[in-house]
């Protein structure tokens, strides 16, 4: 009873979190790839997104404080994180990331501040919300393999 | 500019005067000519009226001297050859005035008698009066005497005169004695009237003179002299009194004995006024010692002619020379206006091309913000917003994507105008594309309740090659409107070969003839109609006569649908007749002619109820035009309408067939050939709809009308002993939701179970249920194994038919969209990975294990190098474009550069190596970029460094394989 409860718990904040735009289709494909030979698939690719984001926004904080700014070098760490983003599905931080690589096209400080704020903001969001998800699964136990929710 | 202006105006001005001068000559010129022939014309006159005047006055004069002459012989006669004379005073008085009517010129005449001096005295006394002078007093002596003895009673006073006193007397008397003949005096005033007159005098002589006598001889025989007063002026005025046109003309007679001096006999002595133009007649009366002249004189006619005529000319001359230069000034106008029409035209077209820019230019501009108040509509529907918030957020969400669309159509519609649409020409899968239109309506269609179906005949080919995006927008706006209009019935689309239509249309109409009643009868018995939904349409060609028309003969042309018969490759060009008919409430008979008008729907009234622009169907038109094909309706009110189109699109090269093919069409799965299938359908259309799509499949449909009928196809004519298909295989029973009730579905599976047990068919066959909406769902009991949704598209049959049969499960585990393909493809391939994101390259790596491939990763172009050093087992390699320290395109070029070299030693070693019998193939690896931003440019550079392809990242599935397909052999 209190399985299926987890379970359905899990599966409303998988929804929200595709309805709140958090996550898009490519998240799906990931959990598609997710079989019996790599039962956590989704999990260490999420996991290894936020230990490779967080090293990429400190490089990019750095480059922001440095002075005067090298906005390719700028441009080059935010592509990066745009492309990880992408391949997870994280639909707003690919967008935000998107907005940065323009204002540093435009050589736009402060709208690149104004975005990097954002954008940590996002990655802050996104990293509390896809943990916990990832520990109500835990919970839930590796019984049940993710299917889409029908929409 | 305005130099020659004013010599352009010089020019006219002296060619004004010149055609004045002109007309003037002219003129003068016509009025010398006409009054010279008028002169000459009246001088004629004048000469023939002259000539007759004088013959006349002398015939009269001859007249009178005649008689006198008559006189003469009588006085003769009666005085002097009687003895005593028969003759007296009064005698001769009586006579004379009894024959005055006779001599009317004459005022008188008159007897003289010769007496000579010595007769005097006796003479005297004889008649008893002295001899007198003209003066009335006693004659003095002379030699002889010439006394008038006898005298007309009206000149009775010159008796006893000697007529030899006067001196033009005497010399008549002289003349006339020594010449025998009458003889005249020069004019005088006569004594009694006082007009001018000349005396006539006749010789008298005594008998016995011969004809031939001396001059001498008639002096000495004169015996006496009868002479008369010629009173000319009346005369003459008597004689032209008698004439025509005396008025105009003057008449004057002149004794001109003396040359020099001609002594007037008539008229006025001086002429008053201007006589221009005279004539002189000669006149003979009878004394050759005289000469006479009648001159005529005439005042000039007034030469109105020569006036009127030329002024006429002139008048004429005048009027042509307006007439021109009015034409001239207007030519000019014209021209000059036609140039500023001209120019007005040029800036119309450019303010048209300008306008078509700018509507261009603009709506894309539009377009940009929008989409950021989409984006943001859409952002602000996720976030906590209470009912109401939600509410008008949602409904700008509808206008902003409602704009987006207009702005589409009018972007569209101005690129037509300006000219920029092109209709490419890419392969494409015809029913792929109907199949999509089909599903984009398919949850409105079943809202309604609407049949939506789509029939595609077996002879249009597989792959076509045309624009498949604009087919699409066509199809979509036709099938949108019709969705939109219709609330009860069907929307049918259909395409044939137009051919074939044609074809099949003439067949109608031949046998309309023998048709026409029944089908009348028909109609007016039942209500059904053999069509889709069994509503009427507004066009006929749908109704199941003519489809079954034109499915009998598809079936009679010796062909197969698969990979094309001789016939399909024929011509290289296919003409489709694509036919879209629904039911709705039809275009009102006032509105069909400005359906194609943009910004025009029926009414005004259509828009409120029903919403949209009416741009839609004027930019169908004009894509079906770009596309070399043509457009029409048929639409009855309250019936529905028929969209018919046209459009040429040409056949696939053979070459390319197969691979397209595989890539185009989302591939059906091939599972289900050779099943069977039956289909209970009411509705014969509707069946050969069905019938459509699972023939696709390549299942084969046994289509009957009832239930009941369906057992009876299963056990054939003898029983169970059928040895058809159903009694070796499973198979599927399809019932329209209309068939189906709920004491009819016990019933089947009682006897269907029955069937079972007889070992008639090996297993219950599935039921599957058709239903169009989501009501008739509801019907389907525990009895029916699925249901169907409708519209149906081949790819959504099947899976449904997977999941029902239970075969699904390996294969459509996944997506069946190229999911196996890659797997064949991919499976046991040796792949390298190279990205510098450990995020990217651990789910590239997913993704490619997950298709069979054993894959290796790389974090640098560097460590892909070193892997890559050959000999090597990779198959293919997957790289990351942008990549710190060495990207994507330079690690391709040194990976190009090395396999050159290999490739170079191995020709130079070829020799050796074909002897051990080994032969190397060239080394090539096939290498695919990754990218996220898929543009041009990239692509172009990837292929100048010679990569072999790219896939977008994250990947998706069918490009993954359009990429991969391409280099990779499938193993199985």
């Amino acid at each position: 009873m209190e399985y299926s409860n987890l379970r359905r718990q899990a599966a409303y904040m998988k929804k929200s979190l595709f309805d709140q735009g958090y996550l898009d289709e490519q998240f799906y494909q990931l959990e598609e790839l997710q079989d019996d030979v790599s039962p956590n698939f989704v999990e260490e690719v999420v996991t290894l997104f936020f230990r490779d984001s967080a090293r990429l926004i400190s490089n990019i904080e750095q480059a922001l404080d440095k002075c005067p700014q090298e906005f390719s070098k700028l441009n080059a760490f935010v592509h990066q994180l745009k492309g990880s983003t992408s391949s997870i599905g994280a639909s707003r931080l690919k967008n935000e990331c998107t907005r940065f690589r323009d204002y540093c096209d435009e050589e736009n400080l402060e709208g690149c501040l104004k975005s990097f704020q954002k954008l940590k903001r996002e990655h802050a969001v996104l990293r509390q919300k896809l943990e916990s998800y990832f520990q109500l699964l835990r919970q839930v136990g590796p019984v049940e393999k993710a299917t889409r929710p029908s929409m | 500019m305005a130099a020659g202006d004013r010599r352009w105006w010089l020019n006219r001005k002296a060619i004004v005067v010149l055609w004045m001068a002109a007309s003037v000559g002219i003129w003068v010129g016509l009025h010398c000519y006409i009054r010279r022939v008028s002169m000459r014309k009246a001088e004629e006159v004048l000469v023939s009226m002259c000539e007759e005047r004088a013959r006349m006055l002398q015939d009269q004069f001859a007249v009178s001297v005649n008689h006198v002459h008559a006189l003469a012989i009588l006085v003769s006669t009666f005085h002097y050859q009687k003895h005593p004379p028969a003759l007296d005073q009064e005698t001769f008085a009586d006579y004379t005035a009894r024959t005055a009517f006779e001599r009317p010129l004459l005022s008188g005449v008159a007897y003289a008698q010769r007496v000579v001096h010595s007769e005097r005295e006796l003479f005297e006394n004889q008649q008893g009066w002295t001899i007198k002078t003209m003066k009335q007093e006693p004659s003095p002596v002379q030699d002889e005497y010439a006394p008038v003895i006898y005298s007309q009673e009206t000149v009775s006073y010159i008796e006893a005169l000697d007529m030899m006193s006067g001196e033009e007397d005497r010399e008549n008397i002289l003349r006339a004695r020594a010449t025998g003949k009458a003889v005249l005096t020069s004019p005088f005033r006569l004594l009694g009237s006082n007009h001018l007159g000349v005396v006539l005098t006749f010789p008298v002589y005594r008998s016995g003179l011969p004809a031939d006598a001396t001059e001498e001889e008639r002096i000495e025989a004169a015996a006496g002299y009868l002479g008369g007063a010629f009173d000319v002026e009346s005369l003459v005025e008597n004689l032209l009194r008698q004439l025509a046109g005396n008025q105009d003309i003057m008449v004057n007679v002149y004794d001109v004995t003396n040359t020099s001096e001609p002594l007037i006999m008539y008229g006025p002595q001086f002429p008053d006024g201007y006589m221009s133009f005279s004539h002189i007649s000669m006149l003979d009366f009878g004394d050759p010692f005289r000469r006479h002249q009648m001159k005529c004189s005439k005042k000039p006619p007034i030469p109105l002619s020569a006036i009127t005529t030329p002024s006429g000319v002139f008048v004429i001359c005048m009027l042509a020379g307006y007439i021109l230069y009015a034409a001239w000034n207007r030519y000019d106008n014209v021209k000059e206006d036609c140039r500023k029409m001209e120019e007005l035209k040029k800036q119309a077209e450019a303010a048209d091309v300008a306008k078509s820019q700018f509507l261009a230019t603009v709506s894309h501009e539009i377009r940009t913000p929008m989409n950021g108040v989409l984006g943001m509509l859409d952002m602000l529907l996720d976030t906590n917003l209470n009912l109401t918030q939600k509410d008008y957020a949602q409904t700008a969400q509808v206008c902003g994507k409602a704009l987006i669309s207009l702005i589409n159509e009018v972007l569209d519609r101005a690129k037509i105008e300006a000219g920029k649409l092109e209709i490419e020409s890419v392969p494409f899968d015809l029913r792929a594309v109907l199949d999509d239109v089909i599903s984009l309506f398919s949850a409105k269609s079943r809202e309604k309740g609407i049949e939506l179906a789509v029939y595609v005949s077996d002879r249009v080919p597989e792959i076509l090659m045309g624009d498949p995006g604009r087919f699409r927008q066509i199809i979509t706006n036709l099938v949108g409107n019709s969705v939109k209009f219709t609330e009860r019935g069907h929307i049918f689309v259909h395409v044939h070969l137009a051919e074939h239509s044609n074809m099949f249309m003439d067949a109608k109409v031949e046998r309309g003839l023998n048709g026409l009643s029944g089908e009348a009868k028909l109609t007016s018995i039942s209500t059904v109609f053999d069509t889709l939904s069994g509503l009427e349409a507004a066009d006929r060609r749908n109704s199941w006569e003519n489809f079954k028309l034109s499915l009998s003969h598809e079936q009679t042309w010796p062909h197969s649908s698969e990979n094309g018969s001789p016939y399909d490759n024929r011509a290289d060009k296919v003409t489709l007749m694509v036919t879209v008919e629904d039911t709705g409430i039809g275009i009102p008979f006032h509105a069909q002619n400005r359906v194609f008008t943009p910004f025009m729907q029926a009414d005004s009234s259509t828009s409120r109820n029903y919403g949209g622009t009416g741009i839609g169907l004027s930019i169908s038109k004009c894509l079906v035009e770009l596309m070399g094909g043509q457009i029409n309706f048929v639409s009855r009110p309250h019936i529905g309408s028929t969209f018919t189109f046209t459009a040429v699109f040409q056949r696939c090269g053979k070459s390319v067939g197969g691979d397209t093919k595989r890539t185009l069409s989302e591939a059906l799965p091939t599972c289900f050939r050779g099943m069977g299938a039956i289909l209970v359908d009411r509705r014969p259309v509707r069946g050969a709809v069905t019938r459509y799509h699972l023939q696709r499949l390549g299942i084969s449909v046994e289509c009957v009308s009832t239930i009941n009928e369906v057992l009876n196809a299963i056990q054939g004519q003898n029983g169970c002993l059928r040895s058809g298909m159903y009694s070796k295989q499973p198979f599927i029973l399809l019932i329209e939701h209309d068939s189906w009730g709920t004491k009819v579905d016990v019933c089947l599976r009682d006897q269907l179970l029955q069937l079972k047990e007889n070992g008639c068919i090996p297993e219950m066959p599935k039921v599957v249920l058709l239903a169009t909406s989501e009501s008739d769902k509801m019907k389907a009991g525990s009895n029916v194994d699925t249901v169907i949704m409708k519209p149906l598209r081949a790819s959504t049959v099947a899976a449904c038919f997977q999941e029902v049969l239970g075969m699904g499960k390996q294969q459509s585990r996944d997506r069946p969209k190229g999911s196996a393909f890659l797997n064949g493809l991919l499976d046991g391939k040796n792949i390298l990975v190279v990205d510098d994101n450990k995020v990217n390259l651990r789910v590239a790596a997913g993704v490619l294990k997950k298709y069979g491939a054993k894959v290796e990763c790389a974090e640098s172009g560097r460590d892909a190098l070193s892997l890559l050093q050959l000999p090597h087992k990779y198959d293919a390699c997957f790289m990351d474009v942008q990549m710190p320290e060495m990207d994507g395109f330079e690690a391709t070029r040194q990976i190009r550069m090395m396999e050159g070299k290999a490739n170079e030693k191995n020709r130079n070693g070829e020799e050796t190596l074909a002897e051990e019998g080994f032969a190397m193939a060239e080394w090539h690896l096939p290498i695919l970029a990754m990218t996220a931003d898929v543009i041009q440019a990239t692509y172009e550079e990837c292929m100048k460094c010679g990569m072999d392809g790219y896939v977008s990242k994250p990947f998706e599935e069918a490009q993954l394989y359009q990429a991969v397909a391409k280099f990779l052999v499938s193993d199985s």
